[in-house]
């Protein structure tokens, strides 16, 4: 066994010819059956479970030397996981990288959809940790296979209508429930239930690879997808009071930045080439800011107001 | 003030930085050998090489110094680095009662062919600390060991004299069940969870090689949850034998087998009760436990876990987590697990900021209806 401890290089994008054709046959039958979940024989990433394993794999699979990946995490090309995901396909994948949606043919993501409407021939690559919408309705896997091949969708219908009852309002957020086709109850995977209109009839592909769980489906593009709701209850998005401190965007999804420890907050968008590029395109201020002192503004502000 | 999340690059890169200088700990104590851990940390060796399911010995030790002794990233380390290796060929089924034996011990019976053989075993240390080993010292060493008095069989003994008890000494009288073999293998092959998806119900191959690969500590425990009543099948530990089996392949160009090399490894078969049925007489019923190199506590589990999976095989009532193959499967495996345990960690502002939102507007609608509740109240006041 010594000659296994010399150093050996890997093949393109990481995983070995046999195992990217495997996961393709489950590509294939997922794009097929539009969120029907596909179990493919999921290998051991030289990254955690739970750090995209499910993502790099579909994204390994289906990337070529001519592609250009964008790789977001929380919706930014800058958090540490973006970071060290996009840094191995640069590595193993030879592959050009960009933070501009329209420019990537590849874009793998963790919990957002990009404000910006993708087009025709992009790939969108969702990591998924429970791929399963009926999973905490019911936790065994023999059951809830039945309940899709009979479409039993009654225990997901009844679950929102308590939420509704006891709430006022169906109180899930993100990882809303979605019918894709008219047929199969598919996670969109833990995005904000304010992207979920932009899966429907989204012009890009949409994969979604669950690598702990061993778990493929996808989204052929220009599908018909449905967040579940009830006639006097409609499925609504999120809105916020304030708009982006950095772009002033009224439209996108924020996230809440604390100031201090007295209650000082600001609203940014999380999606950040998105914040960037309305930053770059626009003339007039608060646009030049960077967030540091949009901050400082912020915090001047509200103590003013006091 | 907050700073922009900015600059992951660079943080990363520290951060991978400063782990090599913990790794290496003050550069005035001498480094770790490959060797050293390989030959005194043999029980760590083990127990990465049988969950990382790769027998490698050289490179489980190189896990290990690079995880820093974290055993689970060790086993990590092996797995990723496993996963892209060929498949060359399949050997054919390894002889454990050709086994070079090194320790061999039956409950069941007080001496048996082939004799009992204590081997190198904690069970009978007094587990008091050897002071002496903090320094460099060679501990019980010294001491020469004692020849045998010629009760017990001597620790050579050939494969013809230790026939293992389950198989042969127990299945004579017919008191124990007869394995199944599948038919045909080449139409059943055994199958291969780490090539093939996972999909329930499973077949026993597949559960035996979730447990050989699962978590030491989650086996552990399952096994003993049996034993305080959550699924009792009464296990009486027929056989452990600790030694090294040669593995063959059978290359069929070639048309006779080829030695390719030996393999360190503990067997553990337990005899257990079961009534019988209309169809079955009265037996005992088995459970199996096999795992690469030295680790008994490991192959007791597994075999007590085996044997609790077996109930629908054997028409028992599922009653406990132990007897529930998809929970058991689902949750034994500590790479799995930790990963998705530990992704917690991971930004989750996101998600967070949905749920923000929500509980803040709920909040100011219970609110607004209290005040709505109480402005009338106050009015007939």
């Amino acid at each position: 066994m010594s000659q296994s401890t010399t150093a050996s290089s890997y093949n393109y994008a990481y995983l070995d010819e046999q195992t990217k054709r495997m996961i393709r046959r489950a590509l294939l039958k997922a794009v097929a059956i539009p969120g029907y979940q596909v179990p493919f024989a999921g290998r051991e990433m030289p990254m955690p479970y739970g750090w995209g394993t499910g993502g790099v794999q579909v994204t390994a699979t289906v990337i070529g030397p001519s592609d250009t990946l964008k790789v977001i995490d929380q919706g930014s090309d800058d958090t540490t996981n973006a970071v060290s995901i996009r840094q191995f396909f640069e590595k193993t994948a030879n592959i050009d990288t960009t933070e501009k949606t329209k420019d990537a043919t590849v874009i793998q993501t963790r919990h957002r959809i990009p404000e910006e409407t993708l087009t025709d021939g992009q790939i969108l690559v969702y990591q998924v940790p429970i791929p399963e919408p009926l999973r905490f309705l019911e936790p065994r896997e023999t059951e809830t296979r039945k309940m899709h091949a009979l479409e039993e969708y009654g225990l997901m219908h009844v679950k929102l209508y308590e939420d509704i009852s006891r709430h006022g309002h169906i109180a899930t957020t993100y990882a809303y429930p979605v019918k894709v086709n008219d047929r199969y109850v598919m996670d969109p995977s833990p995005t904000p239930k304010f992207d979920n209109p932009k899966m429907d009839n989204c012009a890009a592909l949409q994969l979604f690879g669950a690598g702990r769980e061993k778990r493929i489906y996808a989204i052929p593009p220009y599908t018909k997808v449905q967040s579940l709701d009830f006639e006097d209850h409609p499925f609504e998005i999120q809105s916020w009071d304030e708009d982006c401190a950095l772009c002033g965007s009224k439209d996108s999804f924020l996230d809440e930045v604390i100031l201090d420890d007295k209650g000082n907050r600001m609203f940014v968008c999380s999606d950040s080439d998105y914040c960037q590029s309305r930053r770059d395109d626009s003339i007039s201020p608060p646009v030049e800011h960077t967030l540091a002192q949009a901050a400082q503004m912020q915090s001047v502000n509200s103590e003013a107001s006091k | 003030m907050y700073v922009a999340v900015k600059g992951g690059e660079k943080a990363i890169k520290n951060a991978h930085r400063l782990l090599a200088e913990k790794r290496r700990g003050p550069k005035e104590i001498p480094e770790l050998s490959i060797a050293q851990i390989k030959e005194q940390l043999s029980l760590s060796v083990s127990r990465v090489m049988a969950e990382g399911s790769l027998f490698d010995e050289d490179l489980a030790a190189l896990a290990i110094k690079q995880a820093r002794g974290d055993l689970i990233e060790a086993i990590f380390l092996i797995r990723a680095y496993r996963t892209t290796l060929p498949r060359l060929a399949y050997s054919l089924p390894i002889r454990t009662d050709r086994m070079t034996v090194e320790r061999r011990v039956s409950a069941t019976y007080k001496d048996l062919p082939g004799g009992q053989i204590l081997g190198p075993t904690f069970d009978y240390t007094h587990r008091l600390l050897d002071f002496d080993l903090m320094e460099t010292g060679d501990g019980n060493l010294s001491e020469k060991s004692e020849p045998d008095t010629g009760e017990s069989q001597d620790s050579k003994a050939s494969e013809t004299e230790m026939p293992r008890v389950l198989g042969g000494l127990l299945n004579n009288e017919g008191l124990i069940q007869a394995e199944k073999l599948p038919e045909n293998e080449e139409e059943h092959p055994v199958g291969d969870l780490t090539r093939e998806p996972l999909e329930f119900p499973v077949d026993r191959d597949q559960r035996l090689q979730n447990l050989a690969r699962g978590d030491e500590g989650f086996i552990l425990s399952l096994g003993y949850s049996t034993q305080r009543g959550y699924a009792r099948n009464h296990a009486f530990v027929g056989e452990i034998r600790l030694g090294t089996v040669s593995i063959e392949i059978l290359p069929p160009e070639l048309g006779f087998t080829i030695d390719i090399g030996d393999l360190e490894i503990t067997e553990c078969e337990t005899v257990n009760q079961f009534q019988g049925s209309k169809t079955e007489p009265p037996q005992f019923t088995r459970g199996y436990g096999l795992v690469f190199g030295q680790n008994e506590r490991k192959a007791i589990s597994m075999a007590l876990v085996d044997r609790a999976l077996r109930a629908k095989e054997m028409g028992e009532d599922i009653v406990a987590p132990a007897q529930d193959e998809e929970f058991v499967m689902s949750h034994s495996d500590n790479i799995q697990a930790t990963g998705f345990v530990e992704h917690i960690k991971l930004p989750h502002y996101v998600d967070f900021q949905a749920e923000l939102g929500l509980v803040r507007r709920m909040r100011e609608e219970q609110q607004d209806a209290h005040q709505q509740q109480a402005q009338p109240q106050q009015a007939a006041e």
